[in-house]
């Protein structure tokens, strides 16, 4: 059970796969504008995380070598294709925000990376819980940044202005502030991890 | 006293020349931009310088503290940051713009690499751009000029709502100039940033430094003369037909060309670099003054060539003595 424990814990703080792992920045960099859209992109993709894990190492010892990663991409891209017909179906305006980078999971280096060094190589249990860490570590550090872009970029949170005559700060909005945001956080996350040991 | 003959080693012939005193001549050298923007502009302008010196040496000082570093605000290169970020800012922002920019000039664009000489990027110019891209209705908002400019006896405008536009952005909207002469640009009396109006008092400083030997006339005249080339080339009426003087004379290239692309560490070393960063910032101008979408892009040329520096040092590398 401890063990159980740790593979989740470790997808949250250890190898959180924005800050530690540094993949899948590309959703990370487009769809972090605001918290709704940090929100709906991390459910979408712990929910696909887990069920890739699941099934990719359910099928772990029949798939051969040489066509695992086709084996994968098919197994992702019909849970992808659950959750673009499920958001598109109840909450058409989340869908719209994300756009295309709902069907773009399908190539997140996160749930390939998962599957490819974790799910292939363990068993269900272990998997799911890999999976569901790594997805919610994936959702925090979502939160985080688009938290902070929605706040100081728009001045507000959820959709909602929070300071009256606060003058924001219009690049953080932008593209070029996604990558200041993550340069930032990331540079102080590696100094926490140095300072521990 | 028990040795009283020291022995070292060569070289013998000690120059007295260090960091700090060329920071402190460069800061000597931009005091006449200054005088003449507060002249022009009004106290406001002066604040503004004051409030960019001030905070940044407050957060190069607290950064140092905080890393556990050397505290050296008074080695003069926060202050130049200071200056040249207020110098590059409209008469009549709001006091927080100069904080800001400051401190994201320090932190982002010095501290963060590691300090002086780490930096790739010019802090000054990159402050700039911050608050360009997160607050543009501020940092294009300038306020005209009185029209009665006597030497040394303006009035600052006593109206501060009414707002002009940059004989640059002027240009750019396609509208024609008029009653501004070749002199009143080279003395400053047209809408603009702080520092950047004045060439006359801009030109003096540059002399200092140019004379001094402080910085080489190799980034500067190649940068000028680009841009010239380049205006003259594409005119509005055809090829040949540009008006290169007005370039030259407006916006912020001179302050640009001698304070900013010839900043040591964000600079190529040798001649030859120098003169290729010179050539492409000015390429690099005329290309966003001319099609670009801002009216104004010395800054962002020089920003971008200083992301071009090191591979510029790689090639412009000078041939080491008895090779091929």
């Amino acid at each position: 059970m401890k063990k159980l424990f740790y593979e989740f814990l470790k997808g949250i703080i250890k190898e959180n796969p924005t800050f530690v792992l540094v993949l899948g920045l590309c959703p990370t960099l487009a769809v972090s504008i605001s918290l709704i859209n940090g929100i709906g992109m991390g459910i979408a993709a712990t929910f696909v995380l887990l069920g890739s894990n699941i099934i990719i190492s359910l099928m772990r010892n029949i798939v051969p070598e040489r066509i695992r990663i086709p084996c994968f991409i098919v197994v992702i891209a019909t849970f992808v294709t659950i959750t673009e017909m499920a958001m598109k179906a109840y909450s058409p305006a989340l869908n719209r925000a994300l756009g295309i980078y709902v069907p773009l999971i399908v190539v997140n280096c996160i749930v390939l990376g998962r599957a490819e060094a974790y799910a292939q190589k363990h068993s269900v249990l272990n998997s799911l819980f890999d999976g569901l860490g790594m997805g919610v570590g994936f959702t925090l550090a979502l939160l985080l940044i688009s938290g902070i872009r929605e706040i100081l970029g728009a001045g507000k949170i959820l959709g909602f202005s929070i300071v009256k005559g606060f003058e924001p700060v219009f690049v953080l909005g932008m593209p070029s502030g996604a990558l200041l945001v993550i340069g930032l956080l990331l540079g102080f996350f590696n100094v926490l991890k140095n300072r521990k040991i | 006293m028990r040795n009283r003959l020291i022995v070292s080693v060569f070289p013998h012939l000690h120059k007295d020349e260090s960091v700090t005193k060329i920071m402190w001549m460069v800061i000597i050298s931009l005091i006449p931009a200054g005088i003449a923007g507060v002249f022009i502009f009004g106290t406001s302008a002066f604040w503004i310088i004051i409030l960019g010196v001030v905070s940044a040496l407050m957060t190069e000082g607290i950064l140092q503290v905080l890393t556990k570093r050397k505290v050296t605000i008074l080695d003069g290169s926060a202050i130049i940051t200071g200056i040249l970020l207020a110098y590059n800012l409209p008469p009549k922002v709001p006091f927080w713009i100069p904080i800001i920019g400051s401190f994201f000039s320090i932190a982002i664009g010095k501290q963060i690499f590691g300090g002086l000489g780490q930096n790739i990027f010019n802090p000054a110019l990159l402050g700039r751009v911050f608050l360009m891209a997160s607050w543009p209705k501020y940092m294009t908002t300038f306020t005209p000029t009185p029209k009665s400019l006597v030497w040394g006896f303006t009035k600052p405008a006593s109206f501060d709502t009414v707002t002009s536009a940059t004989p640059l952005a002027l240009i750019k909207e396609g509208k024609v100039l008029e009653n501004i002469s070749y002199l009143d640009l080279f003395l400053g009396k047209r809408a603009g940033c702080i520092g950047e109006v004045c060439i006359l008092a801009l030109l003096l400083g540059a002399l200092f430094l140019l004379l001094r030997g402080y910085i080489s006339w190799h980034i500067p005249m190649t940068y000028i003369f680009t841009v010239a080339a380049f205006t003259y080339i594409f005119g509005p009426k055809g090829l040949f037909s540009g008006d290169w003087l007005f370039h030259i004379l407006s916006g912020g290239l001179i302050l640009g060309a001698f304070f900013m692309a010839t900043d040591y560490v964000t600079s190529p070393l040798t001649y030859k670099g120098q003169a290729i960063f010179g050539i492409g910032c000015g390429i690099i101008t005329a290309i966003i003054r001319l099609w670009g979408g801002y009216p104004e892009g010395v800054s962002y040329a020089i920003l971008m060539m200083n992301a071009a520096t090191p591979i510029i040092d790689r090639y412009a590398k000078p041939r080491v003595y008895g090779t091929k």
